[in-house]
């Protein structure tokens, strides 16, 4: 894989306002005999945060991997600032994860490595224009953007799975990217932690506007940090609005997702 | 007039021979993505950048750290030699061939195999374990998604670090063998070291210590590709970590120990 070069602030610019910055069309995943992603649908702009709710196993995660080109879709087109991950080669798909950020759902922090280094890595893999001193001032100003000051040099294995999820989000911001995906980013957490992280990615998105995903199922953590609110079911976008949009639906599904939630 | 009924002949049944049986097509179906797994970091480790920082760490944790378990070993084993083979050749009235036999049998045969078993099971366990943990809980995704090649930053500085440090260690074990083989045979009846080493190394030439030591770089590709292939692969949580170890291990010795037969083979065959 040849060597990434980081589009400019001002390449990024002209190119997030050309399209939107997350175009899924038609996307289709099967898993063996079952379906999990059946045409799926939908835009994403810069500024805006859109929520992918359902119940688990409906293909939420699935669709966030195939948007950062870690799966196929069998059929269908997943555009990432233009470039097509399902059909990209290896340089254009690595050249648009540059300008991605991803919070796994259980943070998948580097356990080998301490909190600063995990933070640095894509500065480490992806900057080599920053000399050691800028790449750490930059590390610090992430932590302390997410409220880990003073963790530096701690494992992972020693922090919460609260401040396990800063780190992670502080490592998916490193390249300041345009677009954040964020899979169950409260899950496993306490309601209090729970609603910091949601403060958090609020504050993130309305400082860096980036383009967003939220996969989860948690309706009370979609009405605080979502713009607009997807919800799935059987592998397939059932309706897709704002949250007063899913409260005057007539599906059943849709009534007995909120009303269970709620 | 009664008919007599037709009686239809018995036609045999020929077996199916179209589908194989399940363990050939699961061993077939191993070696195939195998193949396309070593492709794959091979493609990775030859483009820059390269990961130079990785891959000095992992030359300590394969060799620095493997090294007192290895010159161990190859203590031990000269001690045995040394034990076993004045006991067979006193018997012959050959006991001056001591020095001699000992140092063949360690730089030529049972340092490099040795060498090779150990770290299989020391480095192959630990990397097959490592990368598996890091597959089941998505840190092999998340370096794929921060666009950095696993098979670049994980899979070849491995292997690299197994072909570069085992010759390394192969050395270290056949000098604590020789060594440790004269200390046997000294308590037994004093011989110097200079006399056992000038004694031992009469009439070996280059095919006897540097074709043996440097074939243990195939050991290393052999032990550092399956355990970077069966962790990367791995599936199932705490279950797939265990089973990626010890396939690990079971893989990687079988396959050293067939290697050493065919390369013995090469090796005579190349310094007659």
């Amino acid at each position: 894989m040849p060597v990434t070069e980081i589009p400019k602030p001002a390449d990024k610019e002209v190119a997030a306002q050309a399209h939107p910055a997350i175009d899924i069309q038609k996307v289709t995943k099967s898993f063996g005999p079952q379906r999990v992603l059946d045409g799926v649908s939908f835009e994403v702009r810069r500024g805006e945060t859109l929520a992918v709710l359902g119940r688990s196993g409906t293909g939420k995660s699935v669709l966030l991997r195939i948007i950062v080109g870690l799966q196929k879709p069998d059929s269908g087109a997943a555009l990432i600032l233009g470039t097509n991950m399902a059909e990209a080669d290896d340089a254009s798909i690595a050249a648009a994860r540059t300008q991605m950020g991803f919070l796994f759902q259980h943070a998948a922090l580097y356990d080998s490595l301490t909190v600063e280094e995990n933070v640095a890595f894509p500065l480490v893999h992806h900057r080599q224009d920053m000399s050691q001193s800028e790449k750490k001032d930059r590390v610090r100003d992430l932590l302390h953007e997410v409220g880990l000051d003073g963790h530096l040099n701690k494992m992972p294995s020693n922090i919460s799975g609260g401040m396990q999820k800063r780190v992670g989000l502080a490592r998916a911001l490193a390249l300041d990217p345009v677009i954040l995906l964020l899979d169950e980013p409260t899950a496993g957490l306490d309601p209090i932690s729970s609603g910091e992280i949601d403060e958090l990615i609020l504050k993130l998105q309305q400082e860096h506007q980036m383009a967003s995903i939220v996969v989860t199922h948690d309706m009370v953590s979609a009405r605080t940090i979502a713009t607009r609110i997807a919800l799935m079911d059987k592998g397939r976008v059932l309706i897709e609005g704002s949250f007063e949009d899913l409260k005057h639906s007539d599906e059943k599904f849709v009534t007995q997702f909120l009303h269970r939630d709620l | 007039m009664s008919s007599t009924p037709q009686v239809k002949p018995l036609t045999p049944v020929a077996p199916d021979v179209t589908a194989p049986p399940g363990l050939i097509v699961a061993f077939l179906d191993w070696f195939g993505e195998f193949g396309i797994f070593f492709w794959r970091v091979l493609r990775s480790g030859v483009t820059p950048p390269y990961e130079f920082a990785e891959f000095f760490r992992q030359l300590d944790e394969v060799g620095s750290k493997s090294l007192p378990l290895v010159a161990a070993a190859g203590g031990a084993i000269g001690v045995v030699l040394a034990l076993e083979a004045r006991s067979s050749l006193v018997r012959f009235g050959a006991k001056s061939l001591l020095p001699a036999t000992v140092v063949f049998a360690v730089v030529t045969e049972m340092g490099p195999i040795l060498t090779g078993l150990i770290v299989s099971g020391r480095v192959g366990a630990g990397i097959g374990a490592e990368l598996s943990a890091m597959r089941v809980t998505e840190q092999i995704d998340a370096i794929e998604a921060s666009a950095v090649d696993p098979y670049k930053l994980l899979a070849a500085t491995r292997i690299l670090a197994c072909i570069v440090a085992l010759p390394l260690l192969t050395l270290a074990a056949s000098a604590c063998g020789v060594f440790m083989g004269w200390v046997t045979a000294t308590l037994i009846e004093p011989i110097s070291l200079v006399h056992f080493i000038n004694t031992g190394f009469q009439g070996a030439g280059f095919k006897d210590l540097l074709p043996p030591t440097f074939k243990t770089s195939v050991y290393g590709l052999i032990i550092g590709s399956i355990a970077c292939f069966t962790g990367m692969r791995a599936k199932g949580g705490a279950e797939g970590v265990g089973r990626a170890a010890t396939t690990s291990v079971v893989l990687s010795s079988l396959f050293v120990i067939l290697a050493d037969v065919i390369l013995v083979k090469i090796i005579l065959l190349l310094f007659p």
